[in-house]
């Protein structure tokens, strides 16, 4: 029998490393392997057995002699037996492209990545010329994953087209969004997806150089993706020559240093480049002026790990996943006050409600959900109404909210809107670059209206003054920073306008 | 803020170590924090002349990004996750016990130099919130007793080195 605990961010915050340690003392060596992302269930034990490969959640160290006398009888008896993992509900109805090896195995194992068709797409692409592998990215319709939705074959093509002597691949692995750990969850459990992804983006658009700009909130993947990448150019699929094929590329971890900002792509590129993360005006766009200067893709962690998968697995398969014009699928990451949080990997479509209720079973608190935020500090407060609302960029578009990295945070009916609202201001004082006025400066005054506001003072014109600070923000800001900050703000303000009279939370 | 003969040379030895990367700046920052445990305002003329920038260039960068401190801090940095998700699960409460039990605001350190508090925006752990780090661990589903008891222990090793 073979013992699996995880290692990732989660598990390990859920306590992990004492269940690891307690089966240790058993005289059992667990295999350390990634999340599966059903967090609800960390730390998740599972043991490969006659019956398959079965799991116990959520344990603890003491639960360790109780599951060790279940195995050796009827593991089914155990209060904390969930059955085969890969038949758990949750996980069985997902669409798993990109999380498909998450939890498996080891994941800075190269030889469990290889057994799972690691590099398999790489292996394609070496064969394959530039505009060959931009255009299998284009006939899979994958649009950027970061937020904006870029179609990602239009960027790569743009730096493709670019004469230039160096270019550079940048994985935008800022990930700061709250509500959202899908990027930390490809790193963490599977990062060779990802070194894999970025090699070949470099092979398309002749880039030899890539950095991943990781945030340093996230220490575990930093290590991880460290251990990956040694070992990648250990096994010569990183560096010059690639596997025989004459093709270079160099990678490497560059650590952000607390600053929300520097996942916007412009800032990132000046944080690099060893700078204040100042937001870019664009023109120019990063494909054409990027990092120092150089033709730059830029994209988030979860675009370049779908390269993987379509590579080796064509365009069309990708493609056929989704609705409208948002294809492949989507990373929901169900978070905040929800009884079954976690990682939900399913093609563009389901609703809201679907993902929360049947999902999420409704919050963790026990009581009714009363907003939902989707897309991170910047995305719209949703109520009730909008919940069946599909998960796709365009629905969401067109009820001034975003599906923006995939995040959902959902809150109970104790939450105060207002609250919220002021707190969107107050993160965009703290956040906000400071380049552009609207953010640096609208942002101060947002949050003195809404105190206003709540404090009665003045009241009407005061609601009149923060649509019109909201417009110039919206109007006049550099960036999605400043630019979106409204949302939250008027959608709290449009849906649960009771929580601003002053007296707490309000009725509606 | 002075500072030590060796921690000047290890500055030094560090801006050697960097000066050739490009865009080493914050990868030169993060390696002197890590070895001083702040950036003090003496490495700033160093590091200038080393890499070929102007010292309010310097000063620009370390005072833009949040990470870097530039007075010590306690041994050991306990962080509040602030963000929505940990909000939705109580975090509110939860940053006003941490600063009533340690008796410090954001950015002050304990009396006995054991914790630093710090507020951040999100550490990624939303499913299981409200988080918090200390150091490089990371801690889900934190109440107020489970964040005594995991404090308490922080302020017991008198001077562990961090």
């Amino acid at each position: 029998m073979r013992f699996y605990i995880p290692q990732d961010t989660t598990a390990l915050a859920l306590g992990s490393e004492s269940v690891a340690g307690a089966l240790q003392t058993a005289g059992i060596e667990p295999l350390r392997n990634g999340s599966r992302g059903l967090f609800w269930l960390e730390p998740l034990l599972e043991v490969e057995t006659d019956q398959g490969r079965i799991g116990f959640g959520p344990v603890t160290a003491k639960d360790i002699p109780s599951i060790i006398d279940a195995l050796q009888t009827d593991p089914s008896s155990h209060d904390l037996y969930q059955g085969e993992v890969a038949e758990i509900p949750y996980l069985k109805s997902q669409q798993r492209l990109t999380y498909a090896r998450a939890g498996l195995g080891d994941p800075v194992c190269l030889d469990n990545y290889q057994s799972l068709s690691g590099f398999n797409g790489l292996k394609k692409a070496l064969q394959m010329t530039g505009q060959q592998i931009v255009d299998q990215v284009k006939d899979s319709g994958l649009r950027g994953r970061g937020g904006a939705a870029f179609p990602a074959g239009i960027k790569w093509q743009t730096v493709l087209n670019c004469d230039s002597d160096q270019k550079y691949i940048v994985c935008n692995a800022d990930e700061g969004d709250s509500g959202t750990f899908a990027d930390r969850l490809v790193m963490e459990a599977d990062p060779y997806q990802l070194i894999e992804g970025m090699i070949i983006a470099g092979l398309a658009v002749g880039a030899n150089q890539g950095y991943i700009y990781l945030r340093s909130e996230y220490p575990v993947a930093h290590k991880l993706l460290n251990i990956a990448i040694e070992r990648a150019i250990q096994a010569n699929f990183l560096g010059e020559n690639i596997q025989g094929s004459g093709k270079t590329f160099h990678l490497e971890v560059r650590l952000g240093a607390g600053a929300y900002i520097c996942g916007e792509e412009t800032s990132l590129l000046e944080s690099l480049e060893g700078k204040r993360g100042m937001v870019r005006a664009k023109p120019p766009l990063p494909a054409i002026e990027g990092l120092f200067g150089k033709p730059t893709v830029v994209n988030n962690v979860l675009t370049l790990a779908a390269i993987s998968s379509i590579l080796d697995q064509g365009a069309d398969h990708y493609q056929n996943f989704g609705m409208g014009r948002s294809r492949g699928t989507l990373a929901i990451q169900l978070a905040g006050n929800i009884k079954r949080g976690g990682l939900i990997e399913l093609a563009f479509g389901v609703t809201l409600r679907e993902v929360v209720e049947e999902y999420g079973q409704g919050t963790y608190s026990g009581r009714p959900i009363r907003a939902i935020q989707v897309g991170g500090p910047l995305g719209a407060f949703l109520p009730e109404s909008q919940w069946d609302t599909p998960m796709d960029y365009e629905a969401f578009a067109a009820i001034k909210a975003m599906i923006g990295h995939g995040g959902i945070v959902v809150f109970d009916d104790t939450a105060d809107m207002a609250a919220q609202a002021r707190f969107a201001m107050e993160f965009c004082v703290v956040e906000s670059c400071g380049k552009c006025t609207p953010c640096r400066i609208g942002s101060v005054r947002g949050v003195e209206v809404i105190d206003r506001i709540v404090a009665n003072e003045n009241r009407e014109n005061n609601l009149i003054l923060l649509h019109e600070l909201c417009d110039t923000m919206e109007m006049g800001s550099l960036c999605a920073m400043g630019g979106m900050t409204p949302f939250p703000v008027r959608s709290a303000l449009a849906h649960f306008s009771s929580d601003f009279t002053g007296q707490g939370r309000g009725d509606n | 803020m002075g500072i030590s003969q060796n921690e000047q040379q290890s500055i030094t030895d560090l801006v050697g170590q960097y000066q050739a990367l490009p865009g080493g700046l914050l990868p030169l920052l993060h390696a002197i924090q890590g070895d001083i445990g702040y950036v003090p305002d003496s490495a700033v003329p160093i590091i200038a002349k080393g890499l070929n920038l102007s010292r309010a260039e310097v000063h620009g960068v370390i005072s833009f990004y949040h990470d870097f401190k530039t007075s010590p801090v306690g041994r050991h940095t306990v962080q509040v996750c602030r963000a929505e998700a940990c909000q939705s699960m109580g975090s509110r409460q939860l940053e006003a016990h941490a600063k009533q039990t340690l008796g410090i605001d954001y950015g002050e350190t304990t009396a006995d130099g054991a914790v630093t508090l710090e507020p951040v925006y999100c550490l990624g752990n939303c499913a299981c919130s409200p988080s918090i780090r200390i150091d490089d661990a990371i801690y889900a589903r934190v109440d107020r007793d489970r964040f005594d008891d995991l404090v308490s222990g922080l302020s017991s090793e008198k001077g562990a080195a961090k």
